[in-house]
Formats: structure tokens, C-alpha cells, sequence
């Protein structure tokens, strides 16, 4: 019941604050448009370079969006509400996780094969993309949510926030990025999207947890 | 014998070195109204996020005797309005509502909703944002949660902040309302003094059970 409550929630908060998740993507497609232009813009130089830019854009635009993941509710009271309430907060936590990765996530992941298009990645090469972000970014708004939930009490957790979820994210940007250039010299990838999906469920599974824990130390309890 | 709902025992609570309160110790029963006075800074809102469960910064032993015994947990049992009341700018009265209902297991019933919503004087209100509306307005929709659940225990932060004369005495009838039914009520608030409730005053360092 809280479950299809706080989605449901979550989903008119954005529809009333559209900016929400149009800077991300704004912000991932800008930055991904202006690379041909201040490299250069040969086929085949954007090509190496598609997969890393476009993940390296991906996890900087979740890492932008995630900041404001509990800020507001933190600065009006509700995560109050939702501290004091007599449930786990891991099914709660599970929904706004899924609102916000359905919400500013997707967005994302749908624009990819576009980008990877524009960047002139082989079409085999595109598919793989668009798999392997659609399961990373998941894992980059799970763990990210660990350290939004830590720095939510500080007026000026952004950097602090990016240092400890950056480390973090390492691992899915190496494997992410991996296996698009494996895909484009036609090597075998389902085994680290296999990794990737693994890491997903891990992130999903787990991370609520954490965030909730995360959201006790902040408000002190 | 009847238990209290709330048994806490020499609490004692420091922030930057500075004691709020110490020595405090009290037990209340279901029925009784408390409220909380001191001024600024005295520690009434930490005191509030302590019996709360949001704040766990404190000496001296804090039990919830009914709860243990009927072995429920106590979280169950309260529900706190908080001086921030947790309502989001961006979403009407209703869909704050529903959300603070679901996370206490509960349908919103529009119906009932409506009918308390009106009675706190916002009757037409019911699907304006809570950004269209006033502080006073704001804290009453909040306040529309004293009809809409049924907890033994209440614990308001400042429940009388921005309210007109009308809305307080409303408040204050409710409250006295729902402590003749069994429940148990603690709300701090600094300036008016209400001569039916127990009171607890903090201040210079110290605390006093009057």
C-alpha cells in the first residue's frame, strides 16, 4: 500500500516539476552534442570514443539529479512522516528509487541510441548501448540514493556526495563503457551484461537498506 | 492497575555541550493532555523528536509501557506532526493526505477527508496546492489528520503556530476531545498556557514536571 502510495506520489511531484527531469537529460544530451564539436567530429574517432562519453554523460546527469532525491522532503518535514511511520522504510524507499529511475533514468536510457547514432557507434554496437545503460543506470541511482540519503541533513552536500558515490560508480562506468567496444570489434557480451544486470538486482536489493539506514543517521536517530 | 502509555525516566539531553534538560522524568496515561512550555531553544522540539524516535542523542530511559505489554510495536501507537508539518508545496491538500494516511496503513476516505478539511474551515480548498495556500491554511490541512486517524498517542510540534484565535480553540476543543477518549496527547507550544493540561517546562538547563 505504501508502495503504490509513494510511486504514486513521486509521479505528481514530477508532473508538477517538470524541470526535474528535463535538466538531466537536457544536461546528457548537451554534453554528448558538444564532444564532436570540440574534438573533432571524424567517424571514426567518435566511434572509440562513443561509449565512454556517453556513459561518462549518463552518470554525471543521474549524479546531478540524485542530489535533490530526499531534499525537499527532508526541508518540508515529510521525511519525518516517513521516519516516524510504523513500517520499514525499505518499501518506501524501494518505490522512490523506481519513481525517480522511471522518471529521470529512462528518460536517459530511451535517448542513448540517438546519441550513439549522432556518435556514429555500429548499429550492433547501438544495441548493446542501450542494454548495457538501460541496466547500469539503475545500479548508478540505487547506489547514488545511498549517498543522498547520508548528505541530507547538510546544507551543501553536493560535493560531498560525489566524492562518496563517484568510487562507487566506477565499476558499473568500466563494465558499462567495456562492453560497448567489445560489441563494436564483434567479441562475445553477454556475460558482462550478465555482470551488469547482477550488479542491478544487487544495487536494488540492497540499496534500500542502506538508504533507509542512511535517512536514521541523518535525522539523527 | 492501569499502565502509562509513556514512562520516561531521567532523561537528560545535551546539544554543543549545552544541557537542555536534565533530571526530566514523568509517566503519562492514556487521557491526559501535556504540553510542553519554555522559550526559545529551550530543547521543547528535541524533546518532541525524542519521544518521537527521530532523535536518539539522549541519557536516562524513555519506555512505552502499554505497547511492551500488549507487545505492539510503539511506533504503532504515535503519530507526530512535526513544527515543519511535512506537507509538499507542489501537491493539494487531499494528495498530501493520502500519502501520510498509506504510510499509516490507511485508505484516504475523500469523503471523510472533505468533511474534515471543512471543518478546519477549508472547504473548497480540497484540491488547491498547498503552495496556493496560506501558513495558517497550510497548518490546519495538517492539522485535518487529528479526525482522520485514530492513535493512542499524539505527539504535535507547535500545533498552534500560524493558527487565528478560532483555529486554536478548535485545536485545543479537539485535543481535549481526544483525551476524553483514551488517548494520550503531548504538544509543545510557548505561548499560551492551557490551564486543563499537565505541564512540562523546560528551560535554563533544566526540566520540571508542574
Amino acid at each position: 500500500m505504501s508502495f503504490a502510495a509513494t510511486l504514486q506520489r513521486e509521479v505528481l511531484l514530477a508532473w508538477r516539476r517538470p524541470s526535474e527531469i528535463i535538466n538531466p537529460l537536457f544536461f546528457f544530451v548537451m554534453v554528448v552534442a558538444l564532444f564532436p564539436l570540440g574534438v573533432s567530429p571524424r567517424p571514426e574517432l567518435l566511434a572509440t570514443l562513443a561509449p565512454g562519453i556517453i556513459w561518462v554523460a549518463a552518470l554525471l546527469a543521474v549524479l546531478l539529479s540524485i542530489d535533490g532525491l530526499f531534499r525537499a522532503d527532508h526541508e518540508c518535514g515529510a521525511l519525518e512522516q516517513l521516519l516516524t511511520a510504523p513500517q520499514s522504510l525499505y518499501v518506501p524507499v524501494l518505490a522512490k528509487l523506481l519513481a525517480h529511475w522511471l522518471l529521470t533514468g529512462l528518460p536517459l536510457v530511451l535517448m542513448t541510441p540517438l546519441l550513439g547514432y549522432m556518435l556514429h557507434l555500429p548499429a550492433a554496437a547501438i544495441a548493446v548501448l542501450f542494454v548495457a545503460v538501460l541496466l547500469g543506470t539503475p545500479t548508478l541511482v540505487a547506489i547514488g540514493a545511498i549517498g543522498a540519503a547520508l548528505t541530507v541533513s547538510l546544507r551543501s552536500g553536493g560535493i560531498l556526495l560525489s566524492l562518496l558515490v563517484l568510487p562507487l560508480y566506477v565499476p558499473v562506468l568500466v563494465f558499462g563503457a567495456g562492453v560497448v567496444g567489445y560489441a563494436a570489434q564483434g567479441l562475445p557480451v553477454s556475460g558482462i551484461l550478465a555482470l551488469l544486470g547482477a550488479m542491478m538486482l544487487a544495487s536494488l536489493t540492497l540499496a534500500p537498506a542502506a538508504v533507509a539506514a542512511g535517512l536514521r543517521i541523518s535525522s539523527g536517530s | 492497575m492501569n499502565l502509562p502509555l509513556l514512562n520516561a525516566d531521567n532523561l537528560l539531553c545535551e546539544r554543543d555541550d549545552r544541557v537542555l534538560f536534565e533530571r526530566l522524568s514523568w509517566s503519562a496515561f492514556p487521557g491526559e493532555l501535556w504540553q510542553i512550555t519554555g522559550p526559545n531553544g529551550a530543547g521543547k522540539t528535541t524533546l518532541m523528536r525524542i519521544l518521537a524516535g527521530l532523535h536518539g542523542h539522549f541519557e536516562g530511559s524513555l519506555r512505552w509501557p502499554v505497547a511492551e505489554s500488549e507487545g505492539v510495536d510503539p511506533r504503532q501507537q504515535r503519530l507526530m506532526i512535526g513544527h515543519r508539518a511535512g506537507l509538499r508545496a507542489e501537491l493539494t491538500a487531499l494528495e498530501n493526505l493520502r500519502w501520510w494516511l498509506a504510510l499509516h496503513q490507511q485508505h484516504l476516505n475523500v469523503v471523510q477527508a472533505n468533511q474534515a478539511l471543512a471543518r478546519l474551515g477549508l472547504a473548497g480548498y480540497e484540491t488547491v496546492t498547498v503552495a496556493q495556500l496560506s501558513a495558517g491554511q497550510a497548518r490546519r490541512v495538517a492539522l485535518t489528520l487529528l479526525w482522520l486517524l485514530d492513535k493512542p498517542v499524539w505527539l504535535l510540534d507547535e500545533p498552534f503556530t500560524a493558527l487565528d484565535a478560532d483555529g486554536v480553540s478548535l485545536i485545543e476543543q479537539r485535543l481535549r476531545t481526544l483525551a476524553d477518549n483514551g488517548a494520550l496527547v503531548l504538544y509543545s507550544s510557548h505561548h499560551r498556557v492551557n490551564g486543563e493540561a499537565r505541564r512540562i517546562a523546560l528551560g535554563a538547563g533544566a526540566g520540571e514536571v508542574l
